[in-house]
């Protein structure tokens, strides 16, 4: 189960004027497509994106659909996985279109990667928090372009200039207010008339919106209260099979022995599928299934990463951390004003492995035919999905059909196919349509991990406490260096040095380098928030440290290093006014800061936190402000940062994943713990209203929360956590 | 061999051996794909169904100890004043994001409902603490049961 390569992804992209750039402003893995990025989405032709597409149909672009009967459908080019992308990108449609978000329906783009691109990551993938970012400009203009063919259809049969009509809420009405017409009763026409390139089309000034901006109500919500809302894991087919799935707990291992007679013996099932890497009990249904998995009683060999563990892992990641790697940034004679600093700080910092855990467990349902491949999965990768289901079958693209879902959580672990992948391979032996699905175990055991990462750093401080020089060197796995190697260059991984490479403070001297480490016998991938995660931890605990170091509040140190960053200072101001920075807390409370520029967005978290003389932390209050430049939904920035800052919350303080004999140690929410509601804090969101460009919001939180708390932490007793997740046993009072 | 279940105030006869999970008894062979798996060992509360009113994990319940308990799933809670409250203030203060927990964490809430109307902080999370959110919309789900329970 290798990752993918994507090789036609890659090859087909050769065509496109291409840099690969990091711009400090998220996870830029795309492909500049030059010029206007909306061209691109509008270069393929539209037709046949919707099934069942009925005659007259209005389809003006790869994004809107408006038949004879009124009914409008909007064509998502993102995934929803929780994240509002399907309201937000609906309001940038409806915005122009005039359209009411009640009178839409919604519906997943299938994969077409000329029509659904997202521009700044190169791919037609969700993730990087790049959504609103991408589509911000693209989708306005398709619906503006929407609107000016239906006005011109109208004003056709009415004889009049276009220019008198408008239109609104589904309707074009003319000059005198007397003439009305449906877009249901318009589409037939419309979708005759030529169709205006989108850099001809004008579009609202941000003073006229009437939807962006507001706290629209989620389109997804009423179907997510009772039941109704599908996911990939609640795909029905007739005659569809169930399968219970045992994967290597090694990884490379195959298995040995496999009791099928006993599996057999278990009422309901109906075949043992062995794919060497992996036993499929195909079942009536999953009960059956899982019992016998049980039967079965497989023994594996572990094949050559049966001695993998953890201490090994980390004893390599600390050798090799000590050689030069690739350099991301230098700046000045950082070897120079270290040796000339009045003061000298030095700090390693080590995050783990982490298993995403969507509450959706993986799982896919194919129906491999001689001829074709249907699959049902949520995905955020749908390219790239079909691409290795192609690969994997010898069907030609079009042959394999992406029925894509909603997504019970992504987190990042749905950028990845392998879990489509085997269930191709399992359908191979499988006549009829089989829903392949892991158990929590099998899900959080094989995971694609979010790299271990190993950090030294050293400073250097001026008599007045400044730092005049920086060194950051990161040791780990580079995920981009797997997924997509034409952005890595002369070792060079953008993401992995993501938000280390250009911290928002004024750094004279700065040299940061990083050192790719692959650990055997362990897969890693993106992980919510991605290379800001663990960076932003590292910097921003350093750089707390430097003010510790210099005898000045840790705020008041920030601001004097961020003149020249108004934005990134005007959050940091922010953040710290609204928690009261500086007032009085009881003993053992303290307060910490963290703030960052990544995905476009800055952001800033000020954590209050208590900890307990046994030294277990409470983390009382999280007060964040981000500044995302011009926003879609409120409501959704807040659900994010609340939602997002628990994310990375819930890993600071437990979550970690460690391996023993090449086997994950941990399994289930007993042992990779999730934060439940006694536990979690109140999340304030304070929201910078201005005219930037959009950025991005959902994996903001989840990179800058974990620096603030263990700040608050050594705010609170003096302690300084270097390594996450947090070690409780260290912090116990010594009193 | 074959059991009759009443779910959501229908009869419906399944034929699967007595240790067969309720969960999947719901999910596959009845087609009611609202109730969720997530853990399948009662650690998520993913899957929670009502029996006899009592919210219980249908991962761990096995088919032959429902007996002729009444099982209740999210299809179906709307139709109890407690569950048409909290689906409401669910929408009000846009609870959801992914979605996926939210059927067990709307059934908890519901069976909290129902034992206790006017719930406190410390009443909901002993209601909630078995149900996992990985999206983070605790806050909210607070909030909407206060909201639904108008305390």
């Amino acid at each position: 189960m290798d990752g993918p390569v994507l090789r036609e992804q890659t090859a087909d992209e050769t065509a496109v004027s291409r840099r690969a750039f990091l711009q400090g402003a998220g996870l830029l893995l795309g492909f500049a497509l030059t010029s206007a990025s909306a061209e691109s989405v509008f270069a393929a032709p539209a037709s046949q994106v919707v099934e069942n597409e009925v005659t007259g149909t209005f389809a003006p672009n790869g994004f809107i659909r408006i038949n004879p009967t009124g009914a409008v459908t909007l064509v998502m080019p993102m995934v929803e996985m929780g994240q509002g992308v399907f309201t937000s990108l609906s309001m940038l449609l409806a915005e122009e279109l005039e359209v009411k978000l009640d009178q839409i329906q919604v519906q997943h783009a299938p994969p077409n990667h000329a029509l659904y691109v997202n521009s700044i990551i190169g791919i037609q993938n969700t993730g990087g928090s790049a959504s609103v970012r991408a589509f911000w400009t693209p989708l306005r203009q398709a619906g503006a372009i929407g609107r000016n063919l239906l006005i011109a259809a109208a004003a056709k049969r009415w004889n009049v200039d276009p220019a008198t009509c408008r239109a609104k809420d589904g309707v074009v009405v003319d000059a005198s207010g007397s003439k009305h017409l449906s877009y249901g009763e318009l589409a037939e026409a419309a979708a005759k008339l030529p169709v205006p390139p989108a850099a001809n089309v004008k579009l609202k000034e941000p003073k006229d919106f009437t939807l962006i901006g507001t706290r629209a109500k989620r389109v997804d919500s009423p179907i997510k209260i009772d039941g109704r809302a599908l996911y990939g894991i609640d795909t029905r087919l007739p005659g569809m099979k169930v399968a219970a799935v045992a994967i290597s707990p090694v990884l490379g291992g195959k298995a040995k022995t496999v009791d099928e007679k006993a599996a057999m013996a278990v009422r309901g099932v109906r075949q043992v599928v062995n794919i060497d890497e992996a036993i499929a009990i195909v079942a009536d249904h999953m009960g059956a299934a899982k019992k016998g998995l049980e039967a079965a009683a497989i023994r594996w060999d572990d094949g050559p990463n049966g001695k993998i563990s953890s201490a090994d892992i980390v004893k390599h990641l600390e050798e090799e951390s000590k050689k030069p790697g690739a350099v991301a940034r230098n700046v000045g004679d950082v070897g120079k004003a270290l040796a000339e600093a009045a003061q000298r700080v030095d700090a390693i910092y080590q995050v783990p492995f982490l298993a995403h855990a969507a509450m959706e467990p993986m799982n896919c349902t194919v129906h491999l035919q001689k001829d074709r491949c249907n699959i049902w999965v949520g995905t955020q990768a749908p390219t790239i999905t079909q691409s290795l289901v192609a690969e994997l079958t010898g069907l030609p693209k079009d042959a394999v059909k992406i029925h894509n879902h909603l997504i019970g959580g992504g987190f990042g672990r749905r950028l990845e196919a392998d879990g489509t992948v085997l269930a191709v391979k399992i359908a191979k032996h499988v006549d009829g349509p089989v829903k392949v699905i892991w158990s929590r175990e099998e899900d959080i055991q094989h995971d694609m991990y979010r790299p271990y990462y190993f950090d030294r750093l050293s400073a250097g401080l001026d008599a007045a406490g400044r730092p005049v020089a920086w060194t950051h060197r990161i040791a780990g796995s580079s995920v981009m260096a797997r997924y997509y190697p034409p952005y890595v260059k002369d070792g060079l991984d953008p993401d992995a040095v993501e938000a280390a490479a250009e911290p928002p403070y004024a750094l004279p001297n700065i040299h940061v380098d990083f050192v790719r480490v692959e650990p055997p016998g362990v897969r890693t991938s993106w992980w919510r928030g991605v290379g800001p995660t663990h960076n932003v931890f590292v910097v921003e605990s350093f750089m707390d440290e430097l003010a510790h170091a210099a005898k000045q509040d840790p705020v008041a140190y920030r601001k004097g290093l961020l003149g020249h960053n108004p934005r990134a200072l005007a959050v940091l101001s922010l953040a710290a006014d609204k928690a009261r920075w500086g007032s009085p807390l009881p003993a053992r409370h303290g307060r910490g800061i963290s703030v960052q520029f990544a995905y476009g967005s800055y952001t800033s978290q000020v954590a209050e936190v208590e900890v307990a003389a046994d030294g277990s932390v409470k983390v009382k209050r999280i007060v964040c402000a981000i500044d995302c430049g011009m926003y879609v939904n409120p409501d959704t920035i807040e659900a994010q940062v609340q939602g997002g800052t628990l994310f990375g919350l819930t890993a600071a303080l437990h979550g970690s994943i460690t391996f023993k004999d090449g086997r994950v140690e941990q399994s289930n929410f007993d042992t990779y713990l999730p934060m439940r509601i006694d536990e979690v804090p109140v999340v304030e969101t304070h929201l910078i209203k201005n005219a930037e460009a959009p950025g991005g919001v959902g994996e903001a939180p989840t990179a800058v929360v974990s620096a603030a708390v263990t700040n608050a932490i050594f705010a609170a007793t003096g302690k300084r956590v270097r390594s996450l997740p947090i070690d409780t046993n260290s912090l116990k009072s010594s009193s | 061999m074959a059991f009759t279940l009443k779910i959501n105030g229908t009869p419906h006869e399944v034929d699967v051996d007595g240790d067969a999970p309720l969960l999947w008894v719901l999910r596959d062979v009845l087609g009611m794909t609202g109730t969720k798996f997530g853990c399948g060992q009662a650690l998520c509360g993913a899957c929670t169904v009502h029996v006899d009113g009592q919210a219980v994990r249908s991962c761990q319940t096995t088919i032959d100890s429902v007996g002729d308990g009444a099982v209740t799933t999210i299809e179906a809670i709307g139709q109890v004043p407690q569950g048409a409250a909290l689906q409401k203030a669910w929408l009000e203060l846009e609870v959801v994001q992914c979605g996926y927990c939210q059927s067990g964490q709307i059934m908890s809430a519901a069976a909290l409902l129902k034992d206790t109307p006017k719930p406190t902080d410390d009443d909901i999370d002993a209601a909630m603490s078995g149900n996992v959110c990985r999206c983070g919309t605790y806050q909210r789900i607070r909030a909407a049961i206060k909201h639904a329970a108008g305390v």
